[in-house]
């Protein structure tokens, strides 16, 4: 039976304000699948977002829904979670609004280990503004604010995730609808806070600029440039140039024994602060 | 001595008083001389179940107030001039979303770093202009210990009725001063809570202006549904550039507060009955001033003060009225003349400003305002 995507969108709001061929639509389905996985209630889910094409997806979805600032989306949804934390907060976000403007919200929300889930969708451009380069562009490509090529290293987001202490991390592509439901719905399951990097294309700006002006053309790029993890652990450091790795980066098993993480402390933010209460009641 | 009577700091009675209007949630980022209002919510908040976050910023803290706000607790975060420069990006969003938050501004000298541990009352304009664009503004002054409880209900009330952060300005001398005081009686107490809707979640626009100019809030999580942004947006919340739309409802969000001007003034009269000088003032300096009145009476000049204790928004029928009567007005204020600015254009050429502006980070002592009065006879 065909997935009834109506029973999670505002479907008054559509036709979405996207680009026809984007990225973020796969997305945004790999997300309403994964809530129907986990079968949480509509009331009980609030979607943040900050600013840029990314964020716009909240305001598609029948939740509560927020539609903050230029990357403080994770600020607000760690309020909502501490004013609630039984309640599910999940976070969309662009590589420009995750990880440049916010970029010390998106560490220290990995380092707190809030239950909440956060999807990046790297278009490795600022879509919305006309196509300047983010922290994710690839060295070497065009941009409108790098017509001489980008010189500017980019973040990896799982690895960045992963140093700061998120407790679920992994990359997948819009070419894997599939694969990007099955890790969305494991972030959204996991009791901590889980960040999915979604590779998306953006062939209106980014495309458009390095002669993949179209979808197709865009979404070959990406599939050329994947990696599987599991591949990309047995290849040389120079072999890994201009690639997207793709895979789980870390799991929740894996974060409670890793020793990359000696000093972080194994727990959730909001069992934590719970257990906070109960001292300071006691006293 | 009563039971009750003990010594409280300025900080500690923002806390206390946060709490005691129902706050539960504090995102704060540590700056001197606001720490201890942090300080004191880490220690009391988790004793009746709130919630103390320290953020990774001070943007990130007022990010975090509005987010709790939604999901319907009453929240504070409390910061000083360099860290309120930082959070004017997220409190223009409190304005334009309608979320109900309370920021106290201890004030310190400045521009940038300026005086950490100083004092002055440098953000009167940064608290009703600091961030872009038009909006309402309400901001309290408290200039005694026993106000500041007062005033920080005060706030939390302000920011539930009208639906909008509200600024609580205290100085540095009024945050660290301690003195013994007996709180009132908590059953005393006058909370307001915001306005939930009264309609089925299908028939609820979270700015619906069928209900006044203050349109019911539904909390998240609550069955509502509903979708809030920093764009500008319709009744139902989703973006609109429909220039009718956008211009109604800023004029809307900017008559919250005019149209319940006199429910929100707050001004204390001293020796006002025959004072041809009149000494406007509020917050710490207003201390001193009445020091100077108390002097300047003695040696029989008539000369009266009037403090705000609100200090936006203005009440401009009594500052007209005393503008057009006064011999002279004098505005002594620790910043180069924030509120004079505005006062010189109520009073236009109708009486002599004297303007006294200390910004050295000392409190303006009192027989220099005495010297100010002595010139003005």
């Amino acid at each position: 039976m065909a997935f009834e995507y109506e029973k999670y969108l505002r479907m008054d709001k559509i036709p979405h304000l996207w680009c026809p061929g984007c990225g973020i639509g796969v997305v945004l389905k790999a997300m309403l699948r994964s809530l129907e996985n986990v079968g949480w209630e509509k009331n009980d889910i609030a979607f943040v977002s900050g600013i840029g094409c990314t964020s716009r997806a909240p305001g598609y979805i029948d939740c509560n829904t927020l539609h903050t600032t230029h990357g403080r989306a994770l600020t607000f949804a760690t309020g909502i979670k501490m004013a609630k934390p039984d309640k599910h907060v999940v976070v969309f976000s662009g590589d420009g609004d995750a990880t440049a403007i916010g970029g010390n919200h998106f560490i220290h929300a990995c380092r707190r280990n809030i239950d909440m889930t956060l999807v990046v969708v790297n278009n490795n451009t600022y879509g919305m503004t006309g196509g300047q380069h983010s922290p994710t562009t690839p060295i070497g490509y065009k941009t409108s604010t790098t017509v001489y090529g980008n010189i500017d290293p980019t973040f990896d987001i799982c690895m960045l995730a992963k140093a700061a202490g998120a407790s679920y991390v992994a990359r997948a592509t819009v070419n894997k609808g599939k694969v990007l439901e099955k890790y969305i719905t494991k972030g959204l399951e996991n009791k901590g806070f889980s960040v999915i990097v979604a590779t998306a294309n953006c062939h209106t700006q980014f495309g458009r600029k390095n002669k993949m002006g179209d979808p197709i053309s865009s979404r070959k790029w990406i599939a050329d440039r994947e990696i599987p993890l599991e591949k990309a652990r047995e290849m040389k450091a120079d072999e890994l140039n201009d690639v997207i790795i793709t895979g789980e980066f870390i799991t929740d098993e894996q974060e409670r024994t890793r020793w990359e993480n000696y000093n972080h402390p194994i727990h959730e933010y909001t069992d934590a602060y719970k257990k906070i209460i109960e001292k300071a009641q006691k006293k | 001595m009563k039971k009750s009577v003990r010594f409280y700091s300025g900080a500690e009675l923002v806390a206390k008083a946060a709490i005691d209007a129902g706050c539960r949630f504090f995102g704060g980022y540590p700056i001197t001389p606001s720490s201890e209002i942090a300080e004191y919510m880490s220690h009391e908040l988790p004793k009746v179940g709130g919630t103390y976050i320290q953020m990774e910023d001070e943007i990130a803290a007022m990010g975090s107030i509005i987010g709790a706000s939604l999901a319907g607790v009453k929240s504070l975060t409390a910061t000083s001039g360099p860290g309120f420069s930082l959070k004017q990006e997220n409190i223009g969003y409190a304005y334009m979303a309608e979320v109900p938050c309370v920021i106290c501004n201890v004030m310190r000298g400045g521009p940038s770093t300026g005086l950490p541990t100083a004092l002055a009352q440098a953000d009167i304009m940064q608290a009703k202009w600091g961030t872009h664009g038009d909006h309402p503004v309400i901001a309290l002054t408290p200039a005694y210990l026993e106000e500041v409880y007062e005033l920080t209900i005060k706030a939390f009330n302000f920011s539930e009725i009208y639906r909008m952060p509200v600024m609580l300005l205290l100085d540095e001398v009024i945050a660290h001063l301690s003195t013994a005081i007996d709180l009132p009686d908590k059953e005393m107490l006058v909370i307001k809570n915001r306005r939930k809707p009264s309609v089925p979640p299908e028939k609820y626009f979270p700015y619906d202006t069928a209900y006044g100019d203050v349109p019911p809030m539904a909390n998240f999580f609550e069955g509502y549904r509903y979708h809030v942004t920093g764009l500008s947006h319709d009744k139902t919340g989703f973006p609109t550039t429909d220039p009718e739309l956008v211009q109604a409802d800023q004029e809307r969000q900017i008559r919250k507060v005019k149209s319940n001007i006199n429910n929100i003034i707050d001004y204390e009269y001293y020796q006002m009955k025959d004072a041809e000088i009149i000494i406007f003032a509020y917050g710490s300096t207003a201390r001193g001033a009445r020091v100077a009145v108390d002097n300047a009476r003695k040696l029989g000049i008539k000369v009266g003060m009037m403090r705000f204790r609100v200090i936006w928004p203005l009440p401009e029928a009594e500052i007209l009225k005393h503008c057009s009567k006064a011999k002279a007005i004098i505005i002594p204020e620790m910043n180069m003349g924030q509120l004079s600015d505005v006062i010189e254009r109520y009073a236009a050429d109708r009486t002599k400003i004297l303007r006294i502006n200390h910004v050295g980070g000392v409190p303006i002592h009192p027989s220099y305002i005495l010297n100010v009065i002595k010139e003005a006879i």
